[in-house]
């Protein structure tokens, strides 16, 4: 008897040596003479379980993790093939808390089959959405979406259906469907994971989305620092349009859709929208001027639906289950799931996607365990470099997107990076005013000058000099670019800071240490 | 970050300028995939030699100044030669939570290199970047299109005596 075992091919499980692990794992078996079929599938997000090996049992999938090459000898002596205990044992994996107790919508698949295996993302129910859609008036695929509340995942949180609505009823001859996957802010990987683990979702709502509009060409921008991603879903595209789920006359319907990968080149503004265009041009990422809207003039001047990965991912799901059943989840005008990511320094890292509403202490605390150094926790950044830091005391939060406006911030992404007390938030204010200088396109003046002059008041203000008139003018500073900048890098590049300063303003006037005052 | 620019003028490598042709011609010389026509460049020659340029310029239908301008624009090009490895630290925040500035000063010491230079014998070269998307396993480091987690101080000592063997780790 053949023993199904599951090794992930995730970049985040390789960057812990799941290849040297599948490796051992053949090597232990022929050694063994057994029957062993390795499936490398997509990440379950437990991440601090990777490599997390899986042995299909009788009674279901046992998962086994963090696992080492040189476990696997004694995994095989303690009858792992048999899903027998193990000090890395972790039993059945449906049944670990931290992923039974997520609402899986978007990632419902992740992490379960071979990501590229098409057969598979058919029998875990893909491709019904679109399935449905080819059967449907466009304009009720938009309201479908519209009905739904779902709205951009990427940050700005803009009504998805209201963006769509804007380019069905725009007139071109060529319109287009970009996908944003220029994933650049730290804390982030969900999009990543997605396109790993389950590409065909991506294309499939790419395909409905691009129905929906009337547009027959699609481009998927993914930053250059995801190398895996960009080899997946290339070779999914293949795979994909080989099958007709792409290309001409999908499924013998009147609809076409092509979808091409173009890989971006180490420049975060570039996941602003217009700059993407720009990039996906072969220009500079430059940020355009809005308007005219990206929706009436984007690519090529055409009408553009830009949606950040798992916007549209989230689509495949609204239309086979219908847009009521996306909306009963969440909260408020926050409806459906995100996919929160827990990072930085954090005992429990990973994807928990959860109904908007959650707060940032359950999911920090319950599911993400506290901090990995053990030592308190003090800051937490949400939302990416752009988003704001919060205190241990504003944990309590329910993630909303209204509910984070109030105090001042943002669930932006989803992202939800972890600071222990050894953090020091003037530093990191600086950090914010550093990183807006590398970054900054370069096309307006309050982010460009702005950015320079933040970071040298910050280090005077760390130097203790004039504090007092050094603060002012930093605050004079954060206003200028949040109300001057054209987009949100020079705009939002306030926020970290300013809410450093207000949460934390006792690292705005520490002691100046001795070497910094030479 | 400053990049290492070199003072003397690199001579690009012999038919560069051919190869450059070729790969624009793959893409049917549309200015619209610059983007991939650079990252070809860079993947064969390891750098994109500025004395290609005007080659480029003139198949694509754009100026000089534009090519180069977007050669320019992005941190993932490089316009001189690199190391035979190349080693990227995430400098981000997740990873700052997770003290890579430790690791950061640790590399440098090791290759006795700063950031964006290379190492005498062209073995490794050393370069920031914002966030390798391996944000739950902070410090993340990427060596050639290989992502690395959980790098403290001894893993990176062991990988990097891996790739000096000859191994991809």
């Amino acid at each position: 008897m053949t023993t199904r075992i599951f090794v992930p091919r995730d970049a985040a499980a390789l960057s812990m040596g799941a290849d040297a692990v599948a490796k051992a794992i053949t090597a232990e078996a022929k050694k063994r003479n057994v029957k062993v079929e390795i499936v490398r599938n997509g990440s379950r997000g437990m991440l601090w379980l990777e490599p997390l090996v899986e042995v299909e049992t009788e009674e279901g999938r046992v998962a086994y993790g963090p696992v080492k090459p040189a476990d696997v000898p004694s995994l095989f002596k303690g009858g792992f093939l048999k899903g027998e205990k193990h000090k890395l044992s972790h039993g059945l994996t449906e049944e670990i808390a931290y992923l039974k107790n997520q609402e899986r919508l978007t990632f419902a698949r992740c992490g379960i089959t071979d990501p590229l295996s098409i057969e598979d993302y058919r029998a875990l129910g893909g491709f019904e959405g679109l399935t449905k859609a080819l059967t449907m008036v466009p304009l009720d695929i938009v309201t479908e979406v519209t009905n739904s509340g779902l709205r951009g995942r990427g940050g700005a949180a803009f009504p998805t259906g209201i963006k769509w609505k804007t380019v069905h009823d725009a007139k071109a001859e060529q319109k287009y469907i970009c996908c944003n996957a220029d994933e650049g802010d730290s804390g982030t990987f969900a999009d990543r994971m997605l396109m790993e683990g389950d590409p065909y979702c991506l294309i499939e709502g790419m395909t409905i989305a691009g129905i929906a509009v009337g547009a027959t060409k699609g481009y998927i921008y993914v930053r250059s620092e995801y190398p895996h991603a960009v080899a997946t879903l290339r070779e999914a595209i293949r795979i994909a349009t080989a099958a007709n789920w792409l290309g001409r006359t999908i499924q013998g319907s009147p609809h076409t859709f092509e979808l091409h990968v173009r890989m971006g080149a180490g420049a975060y503004v570039c996941g602003e929208e217009t700059s993407m265009l720009e990039s996906l041009e072969g220009r500079r990422g430059l940020v355009r001027y809005k308007p005219p809207l990206p929706a009436i003039e984007g690519l090529f001047g055409l009408p553009t639906v830009i949606n950040n990965v798992l916007s549209l991912a989230s689509v495949p799901i609204i239309l086979a289950k219908g847009g009521d059943y996306y909306r009963d989840f969440g909260v408020g005008k926050s409806r459906g799931t995100l996919a929160f990511q827990l990072a930085g320094n954090i005992k429990q890292g990973g994807l928990v996607e959860k109904a908007f509403g959650v707060t940032a202490r359950e999911l920090i605390e319950g599911y993400g365990g506290g901090t990995l150094s053990g030592r308190p926790l003090r800051a937490v950044q949400f939302g990416g470099p752009l988003g704001a830091y919060l205190p241990n005391d504003k944990l309590d939060t329910p993630m909303d997107y209204e509910a984070f406006m109030k105090v001042d911030a943002m669930v932006g992404h989803g992202g939800i990076v972890v600071f222990d007390d050894t953090v020091d938030m003037a530093e990191m204010a600086r950090f914010a005013m550093e990183f807006c200088t590398i970054e900054s396109c370069g096309k307006c003046t309050p982010c460009r000058i702005g950015s320079v002059r933040g970071v040298e008041t910050m280090d005077r203000i760390i130097a203790g000099v004039e504090r007092e008139r050094n603060l002012e003018i930093l605050k004079d500073l954060c206003e200028t670019m949040t109300d001057g900048s054209l987009c949100a890098m020079g705009g939002l590049t306030p926020l970290p800071v300013m809410s450093a300063l207000r949460h934390f303003p006792e690292d705005f006037h520490r002691p100046v240490r001795a070497e910094a005052a030479e | 970050m400053t990049k290492y620019t070199p003072e003397v003028v690199i001579e690009p490598p012999p038919g560069a300028e051919e190869l450059a042709l070729t790969i624009c011609a793959a893409h049917d010389n549309r200015p619209d995939e610059l983007l991939e026509i650079f990252h070809e460049l860079q993947h064969e020659l390891g750098y994109v030699p500025e004395q290609v340029l005007p080659a480029i310029a003139n198949v694509l239908n754009r100026s000089r100044a534009e090519i180069y301008g977007v050669l320019t624009f992005y941190h993932e090009f490089r316009r001189s030669p690199g190391g035979r490895h190349n080693i990227k630290i995430c400098r981000a925040e997740a990873c700052q939570a997770m003290h890579t500035q430790n690791l950061c000063r640790h590399a440098e010491e090791k290759l006795r290199i700063k950031f964006g230079e290379t190492t005498a014998d062209g073995q490794f070269s050393l370069e920031a970047v914002y966030c390798l998307g391996n944000c739950a396993l902070s410090p993340a480091m990427m060596i050639d299109g290989d992502l690395y987690g959980c790098v403290d101080k001894e893993r990176f000592d062991n990988i990097l005596s891996d790739l000096d063997r000859g191994g991809s780790a």
